[in-house]
């Protein structure tokens, strides 16, 4: 029987921890500081590749992707270091995606060629919002016509270029949402991340939130209007929702994020970066220290990771069934069963059916347009919580 | 053993807040019973719901050395009691055990429904009574006014009344002094057989069962054989002591004197409140006359939320009671909430403080149901049953006609707000039977139904009058009404622990309000949930609760799955304080919450 992680690949994540400003809504690992020493970053990456690698010899890499933080603030010599020392170890797959988050300013737009030369071929592109008093109230350092200026440069050297909006914003209304996404849908080539604004706690808006400030957010009946109509306007332009918060046209789904949520492995490198790595047929959880300056010593020391930690089978059953479900092309009941060694609740199953909540092809459990708005509830109901 | 001429007995009765508890600290500090550094406030309310809620539940018992201005040294023995009306029971059984009260007042305040409560209840334990006027740092404080109102009100001789501030310290040594002067020495006789009154017991994880006692006649030793007359069971005494108000062991108790004593008691059920204890050679003959048992008027029951914890909540109950003789339980079963007990109180904040101390001290998660009085069923065939439980409630077609508790509610209320206390009973179906005014204030009474005052009438009248009204109630007689079972259906099955008796005039409007409290307290689900009450087959009100719109976690991050569990954790959480009916999750305050009236 082959390793289950097979049935999805296998990718690299690195993470860059900095940031021009922290803003108001993320809780990602990011910082702010004044001073990168980029040779000693992408010295550190190199370290930890090799370490990984070692541990993984001659897997086929599917995706790399640079996440954050702000990965555009990395010289496009950083990246090609970590880019040429991944393809030094591992085989690279003939159509890897190698993905880059960038935002949107025009400092950060010059380096988009030097990316491509680098490798990199898929620019992923945090706009956040199409309007200027949004983009203030998000905190956001760029206006609208920088993002669109960055994007057609990123056009200009990338095939592929997708890019995020955050909606269900304060004073939003399902008509200005309409509006603003008829907008994007204009400028989209193939991909789209359109994410409904959350309250994180730790961060300034879920301060500002709890104390009572931060009006004029949706009610979830207006957040779920608004889900809907995103799925619906989204599939007439051809860019269907193959993830709850995720669209492309048909093939032009992120390899990257496909191999988390079917469940492959990933290992995960750079501050707080998390993994998931099968090691002689055991699955393990991977962590790495979290602050950029702790991560840097250990690194030095020989690891960035400060944990791993062996999954069972029924808790690689439960984050399989937890991600997969965020699919349109669903869960497939034979990998599920095979993880755990156990039946998926049938009596939960059927309620939920009847519901339309999701859908039992009979290898495959999808869930439903109505299912997906509520999936948080449909997966503690099948894991029968 | 001190002579019965230097021993003075009392008890520190008032109002709620009036300021028994801190008059008692100062008592205590004063007479260097406890170090300074030792005090904190009101250090007799030592359990934590008393101290988080700042008000007294059990009644507490201090022994004080206190050498007087004539020279002599005096044992006082006071019991600090509580003012809330559903502790009254704890009240009325200290008193039996001492000859004196200490009647506090607040003078900003002036007298109070409990106030008149407690001060019947002393005159009629024969208690010689001493005036207190406190809180006179205060500015609203008006001595005069309320020394006259306790002289029209009550009829007690208020000329001589101490003027203090339990908080600075004002009028403590003439307090002292006119307990020595005022208050009567006990009587007894060292010789006779042992005659112990058994004022209260408890379970200390420590000692076991610790149990209050004040001596009569006869002397009480260690090691002495004891024997309790309800059930003739007999116990060695291991230890004996008083209260200072740490445990502190001495060598015997005479006449006239209160200690503890423990004596290895291992069933709870020995140690009966208002029981005599004698030795068991040549004990006494004939016993006290015991205490006047109260009467639960509240019922609900409480189940354990982890249907394992059956045996955990047995032991929990059967403790707690053997502490507190104004509740009482039995087993019940119930087709939704498993095994369990019905259990009775004197009033919902009893009931709130039961079920508080069950889940903290013995660290059991309870689902608590609707609370209920008890009806008189009277049956076609002329039999009558008790209804403790609406659930129970028999056909119909056999039964004759329904009688419900009736009481004789006691309201002082300031002029402003009498309009709106008058609404208050008037739509709680009460009998206006007299309204007098008393030093400026109104004092109403009403006939009232029990089943309309339990929940939240005191709560009502609280925030109707701005706090400015005081509230006292007696049960008078049961009388016959149109009442009848109202079910409430979740998702259209009937919910047993939500049903309840309600009059026919009101129950749609009962109905209504519950059912909208339903639809708030009851979780959006992944359908709609009709919530309805019904009287027989016929819905008097309806609401649905719709769908769940939104639970989705938007954003994805990274490969962190791990976050994605701690989500669900967090639902696992969230799910164990509700209860399955059907396909519906009941969260557990609901079965309190829904009965609440806001009007
Ligand atoms: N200003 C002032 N406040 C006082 C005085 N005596 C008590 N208080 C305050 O009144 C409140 C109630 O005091 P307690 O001693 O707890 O009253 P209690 O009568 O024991 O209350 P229950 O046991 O709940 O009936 C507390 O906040 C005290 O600090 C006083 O002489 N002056
Ligand atoms: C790692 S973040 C940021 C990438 C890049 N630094 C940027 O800001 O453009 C990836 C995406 O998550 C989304 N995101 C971050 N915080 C969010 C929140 N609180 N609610 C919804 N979406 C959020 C944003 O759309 C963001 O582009
Ligand atoms: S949203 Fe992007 S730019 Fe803003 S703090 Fe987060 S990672 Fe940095
Ligand atoms: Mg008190």
């Amino acid at each position: 029987m082959a390793e289950d992680w097979r049935n999805a690949g296998f990718a690299l994540y690195v993470h860059w921890p900095f940031c021009q400003a922290k803003c108001p809504y993320c809780d990602f690992n990011s910082h702010v500081t004044r001073q990168i020493d980029q040779s000693r970053w992408a010295a550190a990456y190199l370290c930890e590749i090799g370490r990984v690698a070692a541990e993984t010899p001659g897997r086929v890499l599917n995706s790399i992707f640079f996440g954050g933080g702000t990965p555009s603030l990395m010289q496009p010599d950083t990246v090609a270091t970590v880019i040429e020392a991944a393809r030094a170890h591992w085989p690279f797959a003939n159509d890897i995606e190698i993905s880059l988050e960038a935002n949107p300013s025009s400092v950060e737009a010059g380096r988009f060629a030097g990316y491509r030369d680098a490798g990199v071929n898929r620019i992923s592109m945090g706009i956040q919002a199409l309007n200027d008093a949004d983009l203030r109230r998000l905190g956001r350092l760029h206006t609208v016509a920088e993002a669109r200026a960055a994007f057609d440069i990123a056009r200009s050297c990338f095939d592929r270029v997708s890019f995020d909006l955050i909606y269900a914003r304060q004073e939003q209304s399902l008509q200005d949402w309409q509006n603003e996404l008829g907008q994007a849908l204009t400028m989209a080539i193939d991909h789209l991340s359109l994410y409904q604004l959350s309250i994180e706690d730790g961060t300034a808006f879920g301060d500002r939130y709890k104390a009572g400030g931060l009006r004029g957010l949706p009610t979830d009946d207006l957040s779920a209007d608004m889900y809907q109509l995103t799925q619906d306007i989204c599939a007439d332009h051809g860019l269907p929702a193959y993830e709850v918060s995720n669209h492309a046209r048909p093939g032009a789904e992120s390899r990257h994020n496909l191999i988390y949520w079917r469940y492959g492995d990933y290992a995960g490198i750079g501050p707080g970066a998390h993994g998931r790595l099968t090691l002689g047929g055991q699955r393990f959880a991977t962590e790495s220290y979290r602050m950029p300056g702790a991560w840097l010593e250990a690194v030095n020391s020989g690891s960035g990771e400060n944990l791993r930690n062996a999954i069972s089978r029924q808790d690689q059953a439960e984050e399989y069934l937890m991600m997969g479900l965020r699919l349109r092309s669903g869960l497939d009941i034979d990998r599920y069963h095979e993880l755990s060694r156990q039946e998926l609740n049938p009596a939960r199953r059927h309620s939920l059916i009847e519901l339309g909540m999701i859908n039992d092809s009979g290898s495959h459990i999808t869930v439903s347009d109505r299912g997906m708005i509520v999936l948080n509830s449909v997966i503690a109901e099948l894991l029968s919580v | 053993m001190t002579e019965l001429a230097h021993i003075r007995n009392f008890s520190i009765v008032a109002h709620i807040d009036h300021g028994k508890s801190t008059l008692a600290d100062r008592l205590i500090q004063s007479t260097g019973t406890v170090q300074d550094r030792e005090m904190k406030e009101q250090m007799l309310d030592a359990m934590d719901i008393e101290r988080e809620r700042g008000i007294t539940i059990k009644a507490n018992t201090v022994r004080i050395d206190y050498t007087a201005d004539d020279g002599q040294a005096y044992v006082l023995n006071l019991i600090d009691t509580p003012g809330h009306v559903d502790f009254a029971y704890e009240v009325s059984r200290s008193m039996r055990a001492v000859e004196g009260s200490l009647l506090v007042v607040d003078s900003s305040q002036g007298v109070e429904a409990q106030t008149l409560a407690n001060v019947y209840q002393a005159i009629d334990a024969d208690h010689e009574i001493v005036p207190v006027l406190n809180k006179i740092d205060l500015p609203a404080a008006d001595c005069d006014r309320v020394a006259e109102q306790i002289e029209d009100v009550i009829g007690i001789d208020a000329s001589g009344a101490i003027r203090v501030s339990a908080k600075t310290g004002v009028g403590i040594h003439e307090t002292l002094e006119a307990i020595v002067k005022y208050l009567p020495a006990p009587t007894g006789t060292r010789e006779a057989p042992l005659k112990a009154m058994l004022v209260d017991s408890w379970y200390d994880a420590y000692l076991g069962v610790i149990v209050l006692v004040r001596i009569m006649d006869g002397v009480l030793k260690k090691n002495d054989r004891i024997r309790m007359m309800q059930n003739g069971s007999v116990h060695q005494v291991d230890r004996i002591g008083v209260f200072r108000p740490a445990m502190a062991e001495i060598d015997e108790l005479g006449p006239g004197e209160i200690g503890f004593l423990t004596a290895s008691i291992k069933q709870v059920r020995d140690t009966r409140v208002g029981d005599t204890i004698t030795h068991e050679k040549k004990g006494c003959e004939q016993p006290l006359p015991g205490f006047k048992p109260s009467q639960p008027v509240v019922f609900c029951g409480l189940f354990p939320a982890d249907a394992s914890e059956f045996e955990d909540l047995r032991q929990a109950i059967e403790r707690l009671a053997l502490n507190d003789a104004s509740f009482s339980y039995e087993m019940e079963t119930s087709a939704a909430l498993g095994f369990g007990f019905r259990c009775g109180f004197l009033g919902l904040l009893h009931l709130e403080v039961i079920r508080d101390r069950i889940e903290r001290e013995y660290g059991i998660d309870l689902i608590t149901t609707a609370p209920s009085v008890v009806y008189h069923i009277h049956m076609r065939d002329g039999q009558m049953t008790e209804l403790h439980n609406p659930a129970d409630m028999p056909d119909l077609t056999h039964v004759s006609h329904v009688e419900e508790p009736r009481i004789k509610a006691t309201i002082l209320v300031p002029d402003d707000y009498l309009g709106d206390v008058l609404k208050l009973c008037q739509d709680r179906r009460g009998i206006q039977m007299d309204l007098t005014y008393v030093g400026g204030r109104a004092m109403v009474v009403y006939d009232l139904p029990l089943n309309e005052v339990v929940f939240d009438f005191y709560d009502r009248l609280k925030s109707v009058t701005k706090g400015y009204a005081s509230f006292d109630y007696q049960l008078t007689e049961y009388r016959q009404d149109h009442l009848v079972k109202m079910s409430v259906l979740v998702n259209d099955e009937p919910v047993d622990a939500l049903s309840m008796m309600v009059h026919r005039d009101r129950a749609e409007a009962r109905g209504r309000v519950m059912v909208e409290k339903l639809k708030d307290l009851i979780p959006r689900h992944m359908f709609k949930i009709p919530i309805q009450a019904a009287i027989g087959g016929k819905v008097v009100a309806r609401e649905t609760l719709s769908a769940m719109r939104k639970d989705v976690t938007a954003k994805c991050y990274g490969g962190d799955v791990s976050r994605k569990k701690k989500l669900l954790e967090k639902q696992k959480k969230g799910k164990k304080k509700m209860r399955q009916f059907g396909r519906v999750e009941i969260p557990q305050e609901a079965f309190i919450s829904a009965l609440k009236m806001d009007d």
